[in-house]
């Protein structure tokens, strides 16, 4: 701020990119060497960011499974632009993700993913005021479906049925915190349905019909 | 100053100081909406009301929005706003679909089933079906009184009911505790609501979290018969609406009256319904060795026509009671005029009004309606949190709304809002009236100062002197008026006073009051008292008086009376009342009087027909006609009839030195205040349970 003052507003906003002007406090956490909070340039690239400042990700750059780049409210990123992406409003924008806070939380290949976004809309579950009806009833009904996806305990058809519901609350509450509920369901399965998918799938494949059936026989053999 | 919208395609002019969701009202379209509610503030929460605005990036909760917040488009083009688009009908559903996933599946059992704004809404606005799969949460119930049923669980959080109590009733006693999925309405300390209106909040609720107890699991509203009508149970003549099945009266409803009762009406007004089944008289009584014996009509009517015949008509005496309608009074004047009987009274005892003095001087002069523009109000004598409870819940209103000075003087009670206190009676009053006390430069710098006396003003041995220090403090505070404003007003807590006094039920020359009747009864120098419908005064049985009471309910006067003539009460008669203001209203018949009781006014003319001093009307357009060639104001249903002399000279000239004891509000208990209240059993709960209340607030010993 002192520095504002002395150097000048043109200065201030010669730093960064046209629209993204000046410096931001990146709070970088997660599976990083070293978390850190830098005051750093506007469009400074997520990569430059990570290993200049915060030691790099644990067990090397391509240990890095995403970031979620802007505070646990916006959408996560896809692995595939974390090489070339921008810290700045408009880049994550377009990523349809967000600047935010610029909390970077730094998430490598040993995450469960489906867990953390769980764990993240068990957050806003918990924190909504229960004024209005999308963020008190959909908050909750969006970390159940979570809940059991992390397990591997839904169906195929959920994932959709998760998304249509985010839509749901995005856009329609009196506060922000149903589009900040609603982003990271979207994120993650706008990026990782994959592993959901897969997580259905071994789950339905430890507990199909003839497997359950097996348990229960075991089960009753070992009373008797 | 108004703005053009463009509203689903049409180019609408509106008031720019509405919110969204009227102006587009205005303009044919249907909002659905639960938490808004015209009369109350706005909430927004329930987001059920969305609407497209073009150019706004999500949509608009329209309750919430300000026609004029609107932002305006750049090339200056009006706003449009679509309410039938897709992206307004996805967020209905989709916030429909959020309402009904912690909704219990209880619709067959909920009372609420077949008026239920989330029944409705749900059929128009949303989804086919529910893809809910995981538990639904439940809420315990809570404790709010012997009036209100909880069912929690299906509450939506409209908080409509914590607005009301805090706004309207100003009983801050409801509120949303809890955060989230787990937020809760409930009353902070669980020990049931103490309002006399509490029970609007249930035809606020949307639902039927809120439902009424004493009527639960009796009816479906569409096995109802709706009949409009006029409450009986104050001076307000609050609109109503009666729901019958069959013969039963099953429940009471407030209609909308903006110039009465708004939307509300009091617990008692609601709830007294099951009082109009307990304690009927239906049919004829006679006093046989102490006893009453049931008789038929011929022999009852038989029986008084003797006494009245061989009664010297100076000492018969007629009086009127609290609940008596138009009809039956002028029925009874023409027939006791017919006898040259001089001694008649509308009045309870004491009661210092009298019509000689011209009408402006007992009737509430400035209308209900002027308490919405009134900025400074003295209360003399007067409980109006008691007397008349919607009335003090619209002076409520107008003081939450800034700029409002109340004064009382009286007794000092809760009144759910503040008041300066400047003292117990007259001693005060005629203070203010000399100009000696701030209060009345207060009244005379007020452009609509109203005065408002109360019962316990002005039913006391010195009440005519009494009301006429509020006169004159009344001409004195118009000084600073509107021109026409009638600052004087005469609260009445009962139905029938005004009537009473606008037909001239009086004593003519000669005759006695209802205090010299009640005395000259108990001495037996009166021969025959005729009560029409009287329980509010006690006589002894032991007299030689022969008194005749023609009622509809086995109160206090069948207890004295030697002869009981059953008549109809006021769901069975249609009738003309006339309120405190002055307003002419007309009930309707929902239902027939049980058994063998007859519309009052009909036992009268018969009764007339034996003592061959027939009334030359058969039937009650011809009785109507020949009270309108005599009151001819009385045939101007739902106005009032402005009295034409508005000077308070004559009034105001009776002012004089009173007795120095205290104003005593006239209601002492709210829900016993007239026969068919002390009938019911749901008045008695509350009764008990509002005592019970007082005593844990009353201060203990230790404090």
């Amino acid at each position: 701020m002192p520095d504002i003052l002395r150097r000048g507003a043109s200065w201030f906003s010669a730093l960064g990119k046209p629209n993204n002007t000046g410096t931001k406090l990146f709070q970088i956490s997660g599976h990083v060497e070293q978390p850190c909070v830098v005051e750093e340039e506007m469009g400074i690239p997520l990569r430059e960011l990570i290993e200049k400042h915060a030691g790099g990700v644990r067990g090397g750059w391509n240990n890095l499974l995403t970031v979620i780049p802007g505070g646990s409210s916006v959408a996560c990123l896809p692995t595939d632009v974390l090489g070339e992406i921008t810290m700045d409003f408009d880049a994550l924008a377009a990523q349809k993700s967000g600047l935010g806070t610029a909390a970077v939380i730094v998430m490598d290949k040993s995450t469960d993913i489906v867990r953390a976004i769980a764990r993240i809309s068990y957050f806003y579950k918990h924190e909504s005021c229960g004024q209005c009806t999308p963020c008190r009833e959909g908050t909750g009904w969006m970390w159940r479906v979570l809940e059991r996806m992390a397990k591997g305990r839904a169906q195929k058809s959920e994932i959709d049925l998760l998304l249509q519901v985010s839509k749901q609350v995005e856009g329609h509450t009196i506060c922000a915190l149903g589009d900040a509920a609603a982003w990271p369901v979207q994120g993650l399965i706008r990026n990782f349905r994959h592993v959901i998918e897969e997580r259905i799938d071994s789950y339905q494949a430890r507990y199909s019909f003839d497997e359950v059936e097996k348990d229960l026989s075991e089960m009753v053999e070992a009373a008797q | 100053m108004t703005k053009t919208l463009i509203i689903d395609g049409k180019t609408v002019e509106v008031d720019d100081d509405l919110t969204l969701l009227q102006a587009c009202e205005q303009a044919g379209a249907e909002i659905p909406r639960f938490c808004y509610h015209e009369r109350l503030s706005i909430a927004g929460n329930c987001r059920m009301c969305l609407v497209e605005v073009v150019g706004a990036p999500k949509p608009v909760a329209s309750c919430a929005m300000g026609v004029c917040d609107l932002p305006p488009n750049r090339d200056k083009s009006p706003k449009e706003i679509r309410t039938t688009s897709e992206l307004v009908s996805k967020a209905r559903e989709g916030v429909m679909e959020f309402l009904l996933i912690n909704h219990p599946l209880d619709c067959p059992i909920c009372d609420q089933g077949g008026e239920c704004d989330l029944q409705d809404q749900a059929m128009a606005f949303g989804y086919g079906g529910s893809r809910y799969g995981e538990n639904k949460r439940a809420v315990e119930e809570k404790n709010l009184g012997p009036l209100i049923k909880t069912v929690m669980t299906r509450c939506i959080h409209c908080t409509r009911c914590v607005r009301f109590m805090t706004e309207i009733a100003g009983v801050e006693e409801l509120g949303l505790a809890g955060r989230g999925e787990d937020a809760e309405i409930t009353t902070y300390l669980q020990h049931g609501i103490v309002s006399e209106m509490s029970a609007n909040v249930v035809d606020l609720s949307p639902v039927g979290a809120l439902t009424h107890r004493p009527w639960a699991h009796n009816a479906r509203p569409w096995e109802l018969k709706k009949t409009e009508s006029i409450d009986v149970m104050d001076g307000l003549g609050s609109a109503i609406r009666v729901d019958t099945r069959g013969r039963e009266v099953m429940r009471i409803l407030p209609r909308n009256n903006d110039a009465v009762n708004e939307e509300w009406i009091s617990d008692k007004t609601r709830h007294v319904c099951d009082g109009l089944k307990i304690q009927r008289l239906d049919t004829p009584y006679l006093r046989v060795e102490g006893k009453l014996r049931p008789v038929t009509w011929e022999e009852a009517l038989a029986s008084v026509s003797k006494r009245l015949k061989a009664a010297d008509p100076s000492n018969i005496g007629a009086i009127t009671g609290d609940l008596c309608a138009a009809e039956e009074m002028f029925a009874l004047k023409s027939l006791m005029d017919r006898l040259g009987v001089k001694s008649l009274d509308c009045r309870a005892p004491v009661e210092a009004l009298d019509p000689s003095l011209g009408r402006a001087s007992y009737l509430f002069n400035s209308m209900i309606e002027g308490i919405d523009g009134a900025d400074c109000i003295l209360l003399v004598g007067t409980n109006p949190r008691l007397e008349a409870a919607v009335l003090n819940a619209r002076i409520r209103s107008r003081w939450c709304r800034g700029g409002l000075k109340v004064g009382l003087i009286g007794e000092p009670v809760e009144l759910t809002y503040p008041y300066a206190d400047l003292g117990r009676g007259p001693l005060e009053l005629a203070q203010v009236a000399r100009g000696d006390h701030p209060f009345m430069e207060t009244l005379r710098q007020a452009t609509a100062p109203m005065v408002i006396v109360g019962a316990g003003a002005f039913t006391r041995v010195d009440g005519q002197a009494v009301l006429g220090l509020c006169a004159q403090i009344a001409r004195q505070a118009v000084e600073g008026s509107m021109p026409g404003w009638n600052a004087f007003n005469v609260l009445h807590a009962v139905a029938g006073r005004v009537a009473g006094l606008d037909l001239g039920f009086v004593p003519g020359e000669g005759g006695f009051d209802t205090s010299m009747m009640l005395a000259k009864a108990d001495s037996g120098e009166l021969e025959v008292l005729y009560l029409l419908g009287v329980d509010e005064v006690a006589g002894n049985t032991g007299g030689d008086t022969f008194v005749i009471y023609q009622g509809s309910h086995g109160d206090r006067g069948v207890h004295w009376a030697d002869v009981v003539l059953p008549g109809a009460a006021y769901t069975e008669k249609s009738a003309i009342y006339v309120n405190t203001e002055g307003r002419v209203q007309m009930t309707a018949r929902a239902v027939y009087p049980p058994g063998d009781a007859k519309e009052d006014w009909k036992i009268i003319r018969a009764l007339s027909e034996i003592l061959e001093h027939t009334l030359p009307f058969d039937m009650l357009q011809e009785l109507r006609t020949e009270m309108f060639k005599a009151v001819p104001h009385l045939a101007n249903i739902d106005d009032v009839a402005v009295p034409e002399r508005q000077d308070l000279d004559d009034l105001a000239s009776l002012a004089g030195s009173c007795n120095d004891k205290a104003f005593v509000c006239g209601v002492r208990d709210f829900y016993l205040t007239n026969p068919i209240a002390r009938a019911s059993s749901v008045m008695a709960q509350m009764s008990e349970f509002n005592q019970a209340m007082n005593r844990k607030s009353a201060p203990v010993a230790a404090e």
